[in-house]
């Protein structure tokens, strides 16, 4: 079982400067790790910290030297396994465009609902809906509006906290 | 306080004299010509010109590796920036400490195409341990000592400050070193104590152990070589080391088996294969050191101390994993051995040894003695008893001639060999030889040498006979790139593809030219001769040209993808299964 391939969702706090997620992004390209989705934002102004979640998979090893390589990146300050370290949890948001007519257009609207998705943009012959949720349920909405004139669709990756108290 | 406004420039040469910079290797150009007016109008700060940016930052890993200081390198931007590339990686590789200034065009043209410009943040980003562009000359002072202080910090290694032309002419502050703390950089030195006690208790109940030893413990400083002889002598264990670690303990102990991995020794491949505890110190587990991965020391426990939390189990995976600096580690590890009158299980002990000098005895290093020929591993014995008792360095350049230099030149100290392990850099020797010579003016330096390799950066030749650095290249030369050639004849059916060396110079004239001395030997007998005029040469470089047995190969030879006991001996071994695909994938 040891090369099982595990999937994980990592959080590593960086100072925000130039060239910070170029060095997240060239140590996942230039050692051959695999990156299934990274979100990147500032989360405190007054430090100029940012917060990159990032989902990748490999065996035991590999995500254990993902964790070391990310950690000994200069401007890193903290690289947390959140798969690992008890439970999280993770959200999705998309946005997605859906253009018809008639049955199905009334049909996307009742899905829209039964998901909790919110119209963002309606005209006579589209709606942009905007749906959060986890990765699995922007899946299966994203599959059902497939079949009823998906146009497209824009995801953010996921980003994840740990739950309970405990800060990162 | 410090008040006082400075130019970008002059910041620059007051944050490396700060840093106690005394020597910078460099070259000049449009982008960085303010920070060489600034260097021009001061005397304490020695600028060294090299004839190509790539040989400034190798000269600066023969400073910094002869010293265990940083290195310094100066180039301009765009071709002297990428020009520099290489020997940044090589750096990388070989976790040597440098911090190298580049010049950039004006913050307002970067972006723009402009002439000499290279993203040079971007091109180095993975071949540094951290770059900066410094767009502020508020920020330069802090950066550059940011930049020392990672650059010598945690796993040593080259950090580069890109500084467009306009921060080097702007007026600015300037903030000394003590104010500047980094934000996020804090390694690991003190291992947890819990770890290193388990380790001491595996390591006292070892009936075959070995220690295994790296780089890692040249870079923790002579201090930590000291402890690792002092705790190896305490132990009675034997000793291998990686080809970075030679010189961390002395060569002459009788516990030491020579280095280890594909071109290492019989004893100690074996030692390392049949062991049953392992203690690696400062290594990484390369794959010049382990050949076949799922049989590399198959029985073994493994301890593994580095300060480096990416190296643990990155390729082999470990029992006792200890992050920490090799210095701070193995004196907990002396301290609680001997707080617990800890002693080796000397029966199993006497056992392991009497194994081992089985392998020892069959004396892998001999080669054909012949009069008819000079054979290279002679020339480097000759060499080697030239040098006994001399205070002396070696640098080497990359091939056969470096895996001899290796077996051959025996180090008592650490410091003293220097050479382009994880890159493996042809063109590495002469100028890190020239580094360490103008670190050490009344050493002897010898950059052991092969023809090809030579001419990759003979140019250099120039920055010696400049600076008086009176360098010895002792040049193998066996018309062939000879590691190329030994792997064509092993894997490739002896078809030697474009692996002669045609069109050589005469290396004498060529010597002459320069106004250094050139020698050459041809016969077994001009050996001795040569050596001892070389070293009589105090004021000026020497090119020794001996003309060395053309077909001779590196032995013993763990062919890639092989085992450690299944070690080649000489020529009339071949690989167990002619051409193994698995190997001939491997380099």
């Amino acid at each position: 079982m040891e090369n099982a391939i595990e999937k994980h969702t990592i959080a590593v706090l960086v100072d925000n400067e130039p060239g910070v997620l170029a060095r997240v992004i060239g140590l996942f390209s230039g050692r051959g790790y695999n990156i299934e989705s990274l979100t990147v934002a500032e989360v405190n102004n007054a430090d100029h910290l940012s917060r990159i979640t990032l989902v990748t998979s490999g065996t035991r090893m590999i995500i254990e030297q993902i964790k070391a390589q990310l950690g000994r990146l200069v401007p890193v300050h903290r690289v947390h396994d959140l798969t690992d370290e008890g439970p999280s949890v993770e959200r999705e948001l998309a946005l997605i465009k859906v253009a018809g007519t008639g049955d199905r257009r009334i049909e996307a609207l009742r899905l829209a609902d039964i998901f909790q998705a919110k119209v963002v943009d309606a005209t006579l012959s589209s709606f942009v809906f905007e749906l959060t949720g986890t990765t699995e349920q922007v899946d299966d909405f994203v599959g059902l509006m497939g079949q009823l004139g998906l146009v497209e669709a824009s995801r953010t990756g996921v980003v994840a906290m740990s739950k309970g108290p405990a800060a990162f | 306080m410090s008040e006082q406004k400075l130019t970008g420039a002059q910041i620059v040469i007051k944050a490396l004299k700060d840093q106690g910079v005394d020597i910078i290797f460099g070259y000049p150009g449009g982008a960085v010509l303010p920070i060489y007016d600034a260097l021009f109008q001061q005397n304490d700060l020695k600028h060294v010109l090299v004839r190509h940016e790539q040989a400034a930052v190798h000269a600066a890993e023969g400073y910094a590796r002869s010293t265990g200081k940083v290195g310094c390198v100066l180039v301009t931007s765009g071709p002297g920036a990428t020009n520099a590339v290489t020997g940044l990686l090589d750096a990388l590789c070989d976790s040597i400490p440098l911090v190298c200034l580049s010049g950039q065009v004006p913050t307002h043209l970067i972006g723009n195409d402009a002439f000499q410009e290279a993203d040079t943040t971007g091109i180095t980003r993975p071949c540094t341990k951290h770059n900066y562009l410094v767009k502020d000359v508020d920020n330069l002072a802090r950066t550059l000592h940011e930049a020392f202080y990672v650059a010598r910090s945690g796993r040593p290694g080259p950090v580069l400050v890109d500084i467009p032309k306009d921060v080097q002419f702007a007026d600015g502050t300037y903030v000394p070193p003590a104010e500047v703390k980094h934000k996020t950089y804090r390694p690991q030195v003190k291992a947890e104590i819990a770890r290193i006690e388990e380790a001491i208790e595996l390591i006292a109940n070892a009936k075959r152990p070995v220690f295994y030893t790296g780089g890692g413990v040249i870079n923790a400083g002579p201090f930590a070589a000291k402890l690792l002889t002092q705790f190896v002598k305490t132990t009675g264990f034997p000793i291998t080391s990686t080809l970075m670690g030679l010189g961390a303990f002395p060569a002459s102990d009788n516990q030491w088996l020579g280095m280890l991995g594909m071109h290492g020794t019989y004893e100690a491949n074996l030692a390392m294969y049949e062991c049953d505890v392992m203690i690696n110190i400062g290594a990484r587990f390369d794959d010049r050191v382990t050949g076949k991965l799922s049989a590399f020391s198959p029985g073994s426990k493994k301890i593994h101390v580095d300060i480096d939390p990416s190296s643990i189990n990155k390729n082999v995976a470990v029992d006792i994993p200890i992050v920490g600096d090799c210095g701070a580690v193995l004196e907990d590890m002396l301290r609680i051995w001997k707080a617990r009158a800890k002693s080796a299980d000397k029966p199993a002990l006497k056992e392991w040894w009497g194994k081992i000098e089985g392998w020892r005895a069959r004396n892998c290093l001999n080669y054909n003695r012949t009069e008819s020929v000079i054979k290279p591993q002679y020339a480097l014995e000759r060499l080697r008893e030239a040098l006994r008792g001399k205070d002396h360095y070696i640098t080497t350049e990359v091939g056969q001639h470096q895996m001899w230099a290796a077996q051959f030149l025996p180090f008592d100290q650490p410091n003293r060999w220097l050479t382009s392990g994880g890159l493996g850099t042809m063109g590495y020797g002469l100028p890190a030889a020239i580094g360490a010579q103008l670190a050490h003016p009344d050493a002897i330096v010898v950059d052991v040498s092969g023809e090809a390799s030579f001419l990759m950066n003979m140019q250099e030749i120039g920055t010696a006979v400049q600076y008086r650095a009176p360098v010895k290249i002792f040049i193998l030369n066996n018309q062939y790139m000879g590691m190329v050639r030994q792997w064509q004849e092993l894997l490739h059916g002896s078809r030697y593809s474009q692996s002669y060396s045609e069109a050589l110079p005469d290396f004498v004239k060529l010597a002459e030219s320069w106004g250094c001395v050139g020698l050459r030997a041809t016969t077994v007998a001009e050996v001795d001769q040569v050596i001892e005029k070389m070293l009589a040469v105090t004021d000026r470089p020497c090119i020794i040209d001996i003309a060395v047995d053309p077909k001779e190969n590196c032995f013993p030879m763990i062919p890639g993808g092989k085992a450690h006991n299944e070690i080649l001996f000489g020529p009339d071994d071949s690989p167990s299964d002619a051409t193994p695909e698995d190997g001939m994938v491997l380099v």
